[in-house]
């Protein structure tokens, strides 16, 4: 008999460490721009735009983070993303479980077809001016609703709601229920939902980071500057270079000024991106459950 | 229950259906004044004035080569990762490249064009210090036409591997081990596993997934090229969906029809190549979407 641990052949350990290795390329290749972004945004101007800065912090400053915490377009932006992450994760929320519920019951008169106009959507679109005129004829544009309406409801996310409550509610239940005298909102408050945290938590997350990323309805439907939400100032600051000189308080001369400029761009890109990485590591654990049930088809 | 359906359902007229039968403005002349009733027939003349204009093969072509770029380049890296990953025994390093490799997908577009911009910068970007090492002179990167796609699909890459790849992962724990097991027994290495286990294990999804990137393949990633064009690029950053914007939305001459035509026509595309590529898929005996 062989022994009971079996040896790794000669190709299997160059497979390993084969594996080792590029799998450690890849970590680096990925994590390595954001130890960039992380080291130069606590770096001194001048090592930054002198290009010392290549791994660690050099210099090490805050002057970047002062900048950007000083500026009154950023905090605001700041304000205005989370009112809309928060509220309109609430909101999807409520819609996808008021479409995933019924659409999970076998007793649903006309689910098929219901299923068929809401996945029809998914391939087949009206197109930008179209809805652009539906968001306007409703009065939503330059409203907070322009925000968080149009796009109140996503049918992938609907379908994959309604694929666990078919999977993991047994219909038993609602037949106890029902003979208990509970109706179907009771049932769907009371039982559903509280049986369906893990797919709630990873919807509402998919959905949080949408509306956290969110700047073309932003940049399409709103026009005053008090509801711009980050991303919309970001854009302004990181891609089309629009650093005002009063961003950069009192630095006088032209060479600070501009190293001040990139600075903070870097403890910008740190600060808008730090609370959804934050919070991801929570929620991963539900991830994979997640993605799978979308996968499967209903 | 039909209560509680009433609000998605609304929904889902309001904003999916109505904005639907609004695009017959394609085919009309539309004025705001006249209103969507009001305005004149106009049959296929802005579908006509697209097809013979000279933006028309140029937005088509980088459409698409933008869309075959990204499906190509993006496919297959997930699923390597997945292979390898699955292959690793130290549970701390592969939760390591995990965390890691997910994280950009939870970065923003706009974050990760701005990161574009920084490292690419000809001035101050550290890409362009390191060329300098090598004695190579700076590249203004962003202002090169030829370059334009290649940054936008490997940033891409870089943004989407992690979280692609989860779906592979999940699908290979899901394999049989004792498949693995008489491998081993009958002298199989690794490699061989990987080739006649593994592979055909994920297949069903991969396909799936194929059929899918295929399907979407005219909506080219259009919020992330928006930001990156600038006019040095737009040659080869023009898509469909950017010009529908300028000339729906932002351009002096604002023309709603012929904008709202541009976007039906590709809606219509996009439209048939989904269901051509699902009937294939069918054909050849793999899996398909319905």
């Amino acid at each position: 008999m062989n022994k009971s641990v079996i040896r790794e052949s000669g190709s299997d350990r160059a497979f390993t460490i084969v594996n080792y290795v590029v799998l450690s390329i890849v970590l680096i290749a990925v994590l390595y721009p954001l130890v960039y972004v992380v080291s130069a945004s606590f770096s001194s101007s001048y090592a930054v735009l002198s290009g010392k800065v290549w791994l660690w912090p050099v210099d090490p400053s805050l002057d970047g983070y002062k900048a950007v915490f000083k500026n009154k377009n950023i905090l605001t932006g700041f304000q205005n993303t989370v009112l809309y992450t928060l509220a309109g994760t609430l909101l999807n929320v409520i819609m996808t479980i008021l479409a995933a519920y019924p659409m999970s019951r076998g007793d649903f008169r006309g689910r098929h077809g219901f299923m068929l106009i809401f996945v029809f959507t998914m391939m087949f679109s009206g197109g930008l001016i179209p809805t652009y005129f539906v968001v306007k004829d409703l009065h939503m544009i330059d409203t907070v609703w322009a925000m968080l309406v149009p796009t109140a409801l996503s049918v992938w996310n609907v379908i994959i709601m309604r694929t666990y409550f078919q999977t993991t509610i047994p219909h038993e239940l609602l037949e106890a229920s029902q003979l208990d005298g509970c109706n179907d909102f009771r049932f769907l408050l009371r039982i559903v939902i509280p049986l369906s945290g893990p797919i709630i938590a990873v919807i509402a997350l998919f959905y949080a980071v949408g509306h956290w990323n969110q700047y073309f309805n932003a940049m399409i439907y709103l026009k005053d500057p008090h509801l711009y939400p980050l991303q919309l100032i970001l854009r302004d600051i990181l891609v089309q270079n629009e650093v005002k000189i009063d961003m950069l308080g009192d630095v006088k001369s032209a060479a600070a000024r501009q190293g001040l400029r990139e600075l903070l761009k870097y403890s910008l890109i740190v600060v808008s991106s730090v609370p959804l990485l934050l919070i991801y590591p929570f929620v991963q654990k539900f991830f994979v459950k997640g993605v799978m049930i979308g996968s499967i088809k209903g | 229950m039909y209560a509680l359906f009433a609000l998605p359902l609304l929904y889902i007229i309001v904003f999916k259906y109505v904005p639907m039968f609004g695009s017959v403005i394609a085919f009309k002349q539309f004025t705001v004044t006249k209103g969507m009733f009001g305005s004149p027939w106009v049959g296929f003349a802005h579908f006509e004035r697209f097809f013979n204009s000279y933006e028309f093969w140029r937005l088509l072509r980088n459409t698409l080569s933008i869309s075959f770029y990204t499906l190509v380049a993006s496919f297959p890296f997930p699923i390597l990762l997945a292979l390898g990953l699955n292959y690793v025994k130290n549970e701390r390093f592969k939760k390591t490249v995990q965390m890691i490799t997910y994280a950009p997908y939870f970065i923003s577009l706009v974050v990760v064009v701005g990161l574009l911009f920084q490292f690419l910068d000809p001035r101050t970007g550290i890409v362009n210090a390191i060329l300098g090492w090598f004695g190579v002179d700076a590249i203004n990167f962003m202002g090169k036409a030829s370059m334009f796609q290649s940054i936008y699909v490997w940033s891409h890459v870089w943004q989407n591997v992690g979280f692609a790849c989860i779906i592979y992962l999940a699908a290979l724990a899901g394999i049989d081990p004792s498949l693995h097991e008489a491998a081993v027994m009958d002298g199989a290495n690794k490699i061989q596993r990987m080739r006649h286990i593994d592979i055909p294990g994920i297949m069903p999804i991969a396909v799936i997934l194929l059929i899918l990137n295929t399907g979407q393949i005219m909506e080219t990633g259009f919020e992330k090229i928006l930001i990156m064009q600038n006019a040095l690029n737009l040659r080869s950053s023009e898509v469909i969906d950017t010009y529908v914007y300028k000339v729906g939305l932002v351009s002096q001459a604002l023309n709603f029809s012929y904008a709202t035509a541009i976007g039906l026509f590709k809606a219509a595309i996009g439209f048939i190549l989904l269901i051509a590529v699902n009937q294939t898929a069918k054909k050849v005996g793999q899996e398909s979407l319905w």
